[in-house]
């Protein structure tokens, strides 16, 4: 009894000091020391594309470390001035302020796409609507067309599907489609909307209940649902998402992620870019939802 | 270093140290919900100072854009909480009278386990079996918009909830001395009259612990209500609420902390809500262990 507790002990502590040896080394496998770093930061909404990329690079390319943080789009430009990254993620253009900071510094900004990213309108497959206007969707996402009857559709009522508030996809939907794109515009979604964990909640509820409407990345679609063509402001030019539409800039609700430069990338941060726009990286771009881009 | 000790003075050595390893870990307990209160005050009472009440008590939840209203939140998790304990109590009841009063031996011996093997499955598989099987077939009976509503919630968390009430009123029933129900039979009342009028009665403060630590237990649970009830942080109009999408201060918690910055109004705003949950659960478990010991003390006066 005794000796079996003393050598429990001598296990135990054994077994701490092991594992307290062991966890810088498998941090920094001797064999692939890396001699170029790229420090890579911005918007939230890549941040899972951005590691997916730096994840399968620095796989092939051992000598490459690639660090990336979200913090937001502005975070990104503002620590590219700052010259404490390399690479900045934006989900938007560059503003001209930004500009106009960056020649102060004596800086130029190069933005190059590097994905894109759409949302598609979906509803029940059994639901008469095939297509609606911005307008029409975010009257109904702020709570102004409460039945299916008022857009053509049959007499029941809507039920609003989102992604939690902490989505980028949340933010944009809210941007483009709830405001309709205008700045200073207050309206949010009606706190009826039904606020829905994961992509696959709202794929789940959408193909079960007729109600529904609800939106997601184009590339989490699946067959269950139907996807609506949406018409942009004072367009009567209904268009169904596809990575062509996206890429022709012709379905309004999409826009281009950038990767921003200080000036035209050289050297290291280069081929990483080059290696993005392969279309080895931009499978990964397809496997995340986004849309790839074409060339 | 063991080596010299177990030759020279192994037992005491070892007893010394086994003696200290369970006082600390008795007091390291204590220690762990004094440094967890005061985390939780010191990083939500902030919000207290950043938003004004006259805002933490409005109409939205809706953080990314400066409304902070916790009272659509306090009101879902109540509102389903209640709901849940209402539906779970007499199944509860019921199961633990049947289980400890009625049932012969060999079933008893079946549904005991078969309780605990209930306690044990984690909600995140009932709330898969809530969105696959529960919100489709409740939007299709009730005829509600969607499945998605405080009362799948409610269903689910009763549900979550029996296992704990059962155990613990079965347990208590257990405890009520076999010469109380042959006094009873001896006055010529029949086996329910027995039951109802002096079983259930003589463990009441037992089952009114075991309804509370099922309130806590349902209080506290998140994944299933995020699940199934939609949170759409709508502030409740009236009992049809209930039928409609709710959401949780567990939910709010879960989904949105591992996004917010640290430091920032929200982050303090969801530590408050947190602390409104901490000492719910407190003041629920507190009248929880008073019962309890009352019957204790019950127990002690009938045995002398």
């Amino acid at each position: 009894m005794r000796s079996k507790f003393v050598v429990f002990t001598c296990l135990l502590t054994g077994l701490m000091v092991l594992s307290a040896c062991s966890s810088p080394a498998d941090q920094n496998p001797p064999a692939a020391i890396p001699q170029v770093y790229i420090q890579n930061k911005g918007s939230d909404t890549m941040v899972n594309l951005a590691l997916a990329w730096a994840e399968r690079y620095q796989s092939e390319h051992p000598e490459v470390r690639i660090s990336v943080t979200g913090g937001g789009t502005g975070t990104g430009i503002t620590s590219l001035l700052d010259r404490t990254i390399d690479i900045g993620n934006a989900s938007r253009a560059v503003k001209q302020e930004e500009i106009d900071d960056a020649a102060k510094l004596g800086i130029e900004l190069k933005e190059i796409v590097v994905a894109r990213d759409a949302i598609a309108v979906i509803v029940h497959p059994d639901n008469p609507v095939d297509h609606l206007t911005l307008e029409q969707i975010s009257a109904i996402f702020r709570g102004e067309i409460t039945n299916w009857s008022e857009v053509g559709g049959e007499d029941r009522p809507i039920v609003k599907l989102s992604r939690e508030t902490n989505s980028g996809t949340h933010v944009y939907f809210l941007e483009r489609v709830v405001r309709l794109g205008k700045k200073g515009d207050k309206f949010l979604f009606s706190p009826d909307t039904l606020l829905l964990p994961s992509s696959e909640g709202i794929i789940a509820e959408t193909s079960e209940n007729p109600n529904a409407i609800g939106y997601d990345g184009l590339g989490y679609i699946t067959p269950h649902v139907k996807v609506l063509a949406v018409s942009d402001s004072g367009s009567d030019r209904f268009i169904l998402p596809s990575i062509e539409t996206v890429n022709d800039g012709s379905y309004p609700i999409s826009r281009d992620l950038y990767m921003v430069t200080r000036g035209t990338p050289v050297g290291a941060v280069k081929q990483y870019i080059d290696w993005i726009l392969s279309s080895e990286a931009q499978r990964i771009v397809s496997d995340l939802g986004f849309v790839p881009v074409l060339r | 270093m063991n080596t010299t000790f177990q030759k020279s003075s192994a037992l005491p050595a070892s007893e010394w140290i086994i003696t200290r390893l369970i006082q600390i870990s008795g007091y390291l307990s204590i220690v762990f919900v004094g440094l967890i209160s005061i985390f939780l005050i010191s990083e939500g009472s902030p919000a207290l100072v950043e938003v004004p009440f006259s805002s933490l008590f409005g109409e939205r939840w809706y953080p990314i854009e400066g409304y902070y209203s916790i009272w659509p939140l306090l009101s879902g998790s109540l509102l389903i909480t209640v709901s849940a304990i209402l539906l779970a109590l007499p199944l509860g009841i019921g199961t633990a009278v049947y289980i400890s009063e009625i049932a012969p031996q060999w079933i008893k011996e079946i549904l005991k386990p078969l309780v605990e093997l209930l306690a044990g499955l984690p909600s995140v598989v009932l709330g898969f079996i809530g969105i696959l099987v529960l919100v489709p077939f409740l939007r299709r009976a009730l005829d509600l918009p969607t499945g998605l509503s405080g009362f799948t919630g409610a269903l689910l968390l009763g549900w979550i909830a029996i296992p704990t009430i059962v155990s613990i009123a079965e347990d208590a029933l257990n405890n009520v001395p076999a010469s109380y129900r042959q006094a009873a039979l001896a006055l010529g009342a029949t086996r329910w009259q027995t039951i109802w009028g002096v079983t259930v009665p003589a463990a009441r403060s037992g089952i009114l612990t075991a309804l509370m630590l099922g309130i806590g237990r349902t209080l506290g649970e998140t994944m299933a209500v995020m699940m199934v009830t939609g949170n759409a942080p709508v502030l409740p109009s009236g009992l049809n609420a209930l039928f409609q999408p709710l959401r949780t201060m567990t939910a709010t918690i879960a989904s949105e902390m591992g996004e917010v910055a640290k430091g920032s109004t929200h982050y303090h705003v969801l530590f408050l809500i947190g602390m409104a949950l901490f000492i719910f659960s407190l003041t629920v478990n507190a009248i929880a262990f008073t019962l309890s010991n009352r019957r204790k003390k019950r127990a002690e006066r009938l045995l002398s």
